[in-house]
C-alpha cells in the first residue's frame, strides 16, 4: 500500500537484466522458415521485368514472390487512418499502398520481392540472384520543391505532389492581427527529416495453423489490436476471430512501431499460402530504409506584436513531407498534432496555418516521438527568441508577458484545443531558479577566457496528448476510435492479472499498473500481473503511442477496478450480512463502517470463485471486470527546458554542458520512471538539435545516412547529465489526473538547446541555423560571418 | 560445416556451423541464448556485446568459428541461483534500462570496463560506452548505475 507515487523498482527488469525478455525475432516456430525482402535500389523507377528463375534454384529455397504474386491474390493495400480533407473540401489523395509493389517503385528501400528459404542466409543469397530490371524515373526529393510545378510527379493522381493542402484558424482575424501590429517577427524554419532507431530492428512471423484456419502474427508493434485491425479488415481479409496478433517483448518503438508496415502483410500473407511459419527480421540497414522517418518540415512563419511585445497573431505556412506512400497515421501528423499546437503556452489571440503535405521519392514519414508537437514547438520557440531580438525585449519577459495565466484554465485557443490545466509561470519560473539562470552571465565570461562561446536557451512549452477523445479525433478525420480498455482478472486466491489495451516497449506499465492496482485492491505488488500485447488475452486495445498510456489506458484501469470494488463490497455485504451501503474498503480489507466486522480482500475474492455462501439470485460469481475509457478531452502537459552549450569556435563542436527541465505531467505514480521517460526524450531533442539528420542525396534519391556510420545517434559522450524536475496541475477529466510523460522529453528541449547554440553564437554575429547544428554547420556559420567582416 | 567447440557461460559446448556463422547467430540460434541482441549491421550499437576470455566483444563482429576453444560468457551467465550481478542489481536500482534491448550489451560492456577501471569517473564511463547505444534512457541513469555498480564490484 502507498506504492502510488513512490519509486517502486520495476518489475519487468529481472528478465531484461538476465537475458529472459522475449522479442519478436528470439522466438522460433516449429518448421519455421525465413523471409527476406528484396528492396528497390531505385528512388523512382518502373519495373520492367523480374527474373527469379535463378534465385528459385538457389539452396535452401521455399518459394519467391513478387508484387505481380501478390497482386493475383486480390489482397488490399496498407490503409491510412486518417482522412484529412483540403481547403477546398476535397479529401486528400491517398494512393495505392501495396506490401509488394509490382509495377514502379517509390523510393529506395520499397519492397519488389521477398524469397522465402529454410535459413536466412539462403533466402538472403538467393536474393542477390534474382534480376530485377528498372527503367529508372527522375525523382523527387525535396519537401521545399516538391509542389513546385516541374517537379517530377510520383503520383499522377497527386498534382504538384500535393495530398492535400489545409488550414485551420481563422485567417481574417489573423490578418486584421497583423493590420494593426506595431512590428512583425518573420522566420524561415527546417524541421530535419530524422530516423526514429528503435533499438530493436522490425521483425515479424507470420503463422497458419492449417487444421483451425487461424493466422497468428508476432510482430514488433506499439498496438496489436490496430494491426489486426488494419491488417485483417483492409489488407488480407482475415477476419478478427481467426487473426492473433502478438507484440511481445519490444525493444522501443517512439512511434515507429505504431504503423501497419508491408513485411507484416507480406509473412503472413505467405504464411498462408505456403502452410509454414515465416519468419522476417530487419537488418539495420533495412530499417534506416523501410522504418518511417519522422519531422521534415518547411515552414514560413510570422508573428504580429504590439509596441510592447504583446502577440497579436501568428501567421503559418507549412511544406510536410509524407514520403512515397501514406503511411498508417501520416496525414494527422502535421494537421492535428501540430497546427493545433500552434497557441503553444501563449495568449495569442489569431492564428492561422495553412499546411500542405506532399509525396517524395522517400520513404514515408509518420509520427516519431512528439509527432506535430515538436515541430510546432520548436517554430514558437524559435520564434519567440526572434522576436525578442528584434523587439530588444528580454527572452523571459516576452514569454512571462504572454503566457496563459494560471488562472485562465479552462482556456480556449484559436487553433481547436481548449486546455484543462497548467502553470507555465512556475515552470518557468522553477526552472530559471535551477538553471542559475541570473548567474549565468558570468559564467559565459568564464567560458570566454577558455576561449569558448557559451550560451543559455529557454523553451516554454506545451504539447496535447493522451490520444484522444474519439468523437473530437472522428470529427477532424480519424477513422478509428481513441479509446482504451482494461480487464482485472481477480483469481479465486486474490492474486489478480490486469490486460491492458496499452503496450509497454520500455514505458514500464507491468510496474506503473501494478502500483494503481496494489494500492487499490491493497494486495501486494508481488500478486498483480500486468498482461498485454495479444489479441487472444487481452479483450482490445489502441495501443500505446501520444503519451496516452497512463492517461487513457490507465483511466481505463481505474473504471475496472471500480467495478471490481462495487462487485467485491455487494459480495462482503453478504457475508457480513450488512448493508452495501455501510461497507468501507480500506486497506485490502472490507469492514461495515462503525464495527469491527471485518473480511479480507482475499476471502471475498474466493467467495465469488466458490459462492456456497452468496447472493446468487443477484449476483454472478466470480470477479472479472471489464472496462473501456474514452477520455473527454486531450491533457496537455508543458513546462520550461533551459540548456546550455559551450561552442568550440574552433572546431564548431557543441557540447550541452548543463540541462534544467521543469515539467508538469500530472499526477504521477512512479517519479522514477517519469524522470527516465524525460531523460530520454531530452537525449531525442538534443541529437535531433545537434547531431541527427537524414540526409538524401537530392538527385538520385539514395539514402546517404542508411547506416549508424552515417546516422549520428546520440551516444553517451553527445550528451550531459540532466536535472529533471516535475510542477504538476492535475488534469481535471481523467481519473487520475495524469497527463502524460513519453513525448514532453522530446518536444520541449530541441529549441532550448538551438536557442542556447544561438546565444553562444551571437555575440560573433551568427543569428540563424538550421539543424542539426552540426559541427561542421556551426563552424561555417561562424566562418561565413568572420569571411564577410573581412 | 566445421565442428566449433567452445566453453559458454561454464558449459562446454560443440556444434556443426557454416563458416560464415557469426557468434551471435550461434549464440542466439544454436544455443538458444537469446539474450544477447542484434541491433546493427555496422557493429556500432553494442547491443550483442559478450565476453570471449574475460574481455567484452562485439559478438557480431566475430566468427563462431573464431571462438574455438575460448571461454564465452553471456547476459544468461551473469546471476547465479537468481542473484543478479552487482552490475545487473545496480541497473535495476538506477533505472539504467527501459525497452531492455540494449541492456544486455550494456551490462557486458560496464563489467569489462569496471574489469579494466575499477573506479571510473563519469567521463571515463561516458567515454567507454562509445561502442553502446541505447536510445531510451537517455544514458543518465545508465551511467549513475555503471558509477553505482562498479563501487559495488569493489566490494
Amino acid at each position: 500500500m502507498g506504492f502510488v507515487g513512490t519509486a517502486v523498482k520495476r518489475k519487468e527488469d529481472f528478465r531484461f537484466l538476465t537475458g529472459g525478455g522475449t522479442y519478436t525475432d528470439d522466438i522460433n516456430r516449429p518448421g519455421q522458415v525465413h523471409a527476406y525482402v528484396v528492396r528497390s535500389p531505385h528512388a523512382h523507377a518502373n519495373i520492367k521485368k523480374i527474373d527469379k528463375s535463378a534465385a528459385e534454384k538457389a539452396p535452401g529455397v521455399v518459394a519467391i514472390f513478387t508484387g505481380a504474386d501478390y497482386a493475383a491474390d486480390k489482397k488490399g493495400g496498407l490503409p491510412c487512418g486518417w482522412l484529412i480533407h483540403s481547403k477546398d473540401g476535397t479529401p486528400m489523395v491517398e494512393p495505392p499502398h501495396p506490401p509488394l509493389v509490382a509495377d514502379r517503385v517509390r523510393h529506395v528501400g520499397d519492397q519488389v520481392a521477398v524469397v522465402i528459404a529454410e535459413t536466412r542466409d539462403q533466402a538472403k543469397s538467393a536474393a542477390e540472384l534474382i534480376d530485377v530490371q528498372y527503367q529508372e524515373l527522375p525523382a523527387i526529393i525535396s519537401t521545399g520543391d516538391a509542389a513546385k510545378p516541374n517537379a517530377p510527379q510520383v503520383w499522377e493522381q497527386a498534382k504538384n505532389n500535393t495530398c492535400y493542402d489545409w488550414h485551420l484558424g481563422d485567417k481574417a482575424a489573423t490578418d486584421a492581427a497583423f493590420a494593426k501590429a506595431s512590428h512583425v517577427t518573420k522566420i524561415d524554419i527546417v524541421n530535419q527529416r530524422l530516423i526514429p532507431n528503435a533499438m530493436e530492428p522490425r521483425a515479424a512471423i507470420g503463422d497458419f495453423d492449417r487444421a483451425t484456419g487461424d493466422y497468428t502474427l508476432y510482430t514488433t508493434s506499439q498496438n496489436p489490436h490496430v494491426i489486426r485491425l488494419l491488417m485483417g479488415a483492409f489488407v488480407l481479409q482475415i477476419p478478427e476471430h481467426k487473426l492473433r496478433v502478438v507484440a511481445p517483448d519490444v525493444g522501443g518503438g517512439f512511434g515507429s512501431k505504431i504503423f501497419h508496415y508491408a513485411e507484416e502483410a507480406i509473412v503472413t500473407w505467405a504464411a498462408g499460402k505456403l502452410g509454414r511459419p515465416i519468419k522476417w527480421t530487419a537488418d539495420r540497414s533495412e530499417s534506416f530504409m523501410s522504418d518511417c522517418h519522422g519531422r521534415d518540415h518547411v515552414t514560413h512563419a510570422e508573428l504580429a506584436m504590439d509596441k510592447d511585445g504583446k502577440f497579436l497573431g501568428l501567421k503559418v505556412s507549412t511544406t510536410a513531407a509524407m514520403g512515397a506512400y501514406l503511411s498508417t497515421f501520416a496525414s494527422s501528423v502535421p494537421t492535428y498534432l501540430y497546427a493545433t499546437l500552434l497557441a503553444g503556452v501563449y495568449a495569442t489571440p489569431a492564428i492561422y496555418a495553412e499546411v500542405r503535405a506532399v509525396f517524395t521519392n522517400t520513404v514515408p514519414v509518420d509520427a516519431y516521438r512528439g509527432a506535430g508537437r515538436p515541430e510546432a514547438t520548436y517554430l514558437l520557440e524559435r520564434l519567440v527568441d526572434k522576436a525578442a531580438r528584434e523587439m530588444k525585449m528580454d527572452r523571459v519577459e516576452i514569454r512571462r508577458k504572454n503566457m496563459i495565466p494560471a488562472n485562465a484554465f479552462p482556456y480556449q485557443t484559436p487553433v481547436a484545443l481548449q486546455y484543462d490545466s497548467g502553470d507555465y509561470q512556475s515552470t518557468l519560473e522553477m526552472a530559471l531558479k535551477a538553471s542559475d539562470y541570473a548567474g549565468f552571465e558570468k559564467r559565459r565570461t568564464d567560458a570566454k577566457a577558455k576561449g569558448k562561446l557559451r550560451g543559455i536557451g529557454i523553451s516554454t512549452y506545451l504539447e496535447a496528448c493522451g490520444i484522444a477523445p474519439s468523437a473530437v479525433a472522428g470529427a477532424l478525420g480519424a477513422r478509428a476510435g481513441l479509446y482504451e480498455s482494461a480487464e482485472v482478472r481477480v483469481h479465486p486466491t486474490g492474486s489478480v492479472t490486469v490486460f491492458t489495451g496499452s503496450h509497454s516497449h520500455g514505458q514500464g506499465h507491468e510496474t506503473t499498473f501494478a502500483q494503481i492496482v496494489a494500492d487499490t485492491l491493497g494486495v501486494p505488488m508481488e500478486s498483480v500481473e500486468i498482461s498485454h500485447g495479444d489479441t487472444n488475452k487481452v479483450q482490445f486495445g489502441m495501443g500505446t503511442y501520444g503519451s496516452r498510456s497512463l492517461a487513457v489506458g490507465g483511466s481505463a484501469l481505474v473504471k475496472a477496478l471500480d467495478k471490481v470494488v462495487t462487485k467485491a463490497k455487494r459480495i462482503a455485504a453478504h457475508l457480513m450480512e450488512a448493508s452495501v451501503a455501510d461497507i468501507e474498503f480500506k486497506d485490502g480489507a472490507f469492514k461495515v463502517a462503525g464495527t469491527d466486522k471485518s473480511v479480507p480482500f482475499g476471502q471475498v475474492a474466493l467467495t465469488a470463485y466458490v459462492p456456497h455462501n452468496y447472493p446468487i439470485t443477484e449476483l454472478e460469481p466470480g470477479l472479472d471486470e471489464k472496462a473501456f475509457y474514452d477520455p473527454l478531452n486531450f491533457t496537455f502537459p508543458g513546462g520550461c527546458h533551459i540548456c546550455e552549450v559551450e561552442v568550440d569556435p574552433e572546431t564548431g563542436v557543441v557540447q550541452v554542458v548543463k540541462f534544467t527541465a521543469v515539467d508538469d505531467v500530472g499526477k504521477v505514480i512512479n517519479p522514477m520512471i517519469v524522470e527516465g521517460q524525460v531523460q530520454g526524450g531530452i537525449a531525442q531533442g538534443i541529437g535531433q538539435a545537434l547531431i541527427e539528420n537524414c540526409v538524401y542525396d537530392n538527385k538520385t534519391g539514395q539514402l546517404l545516412t542508411g547506416s549508424y556510420m552515417d546516422y549520428t545517434m546520440p551516444r553517451a559522450d553527445d550528451v550531459p547529465s540532466y536535472d529533471v524536475q516535475t510542477h504538476n496541475t492535475m488534469c481535471t477529466h481523467n481519473p487520475l489526473g495524469s497527463k502524460g510523460v513519453g513525448e514532453v522529453g522530446a518536444i520541449g528541449s530541441p529549441p532550448a538547446v538551438i536557442n542556447a547554440v544561438l546565444d553562444a553564437l551571437g555575440p560573433v554575429g551568427v543569428s540563424d541555423i538550421t539543424m542539426p547544428a552540426s559541427p561542421h554547420r556551426v563552424w561555417q556559420a561562424i566562418n561565413t560571418v568572420k569571411a564577410a567582416a573581412e | 560445416m566445421p565442428t566449433v567447440s567452445m566453453t559458454v557461460n561454464g558449459k562446454a559446448v560443440s556444434a556443426d556451423v557454416e563458416t560464415r556463422t557469426l557468434l551471435v547467430h550461434y549464440l542466439r540460434e544454436s544455443l538458444g541464448l537469446t539474450g544477447t541482441h542484434v541491433g546493427c549491421d555496422t557493429s556500432q550499437c553494442g547491443a550483442c556485446v559478450v565476453h570471449v576470455d574475460g574481455k567484452s566483444v562485439k559478438s557480431c563482429t566475430m566468427l563462431a568459428a573464431q571462438a574455438q576453444g575460448a571461454k564465452v560468457a553471456t547476459i544468461e551467465g551473469l546471476a547465479t541461483d537468481g542473484k543478479l550481478h552487482p552490475m545487473q542489481e545496480a541497473f535495476r536500482d538506477n533505472h539504467g534500462l527501459q525497452c531492455g534491448f540494449c541492456t544486455p550489451g550494456m551490462v557486458m560492456s560496464a563489467i569489462d570496463l569496471v574489469q579494466n577501471n575499477a573506479s571510473p569517473s563519469e567521463h571515463d564511463v561516458r567515454e567507454w560506452l562509445e561502442g553502446n547505444i541505447c536510445r531510451c534512457t537517455g544514458y543518465h541513469n545508465i551511467v549513475k548505475a555503471i558509477l553505482a555498480g562498479a563501487q559495488a564490484m569493489r566490494k
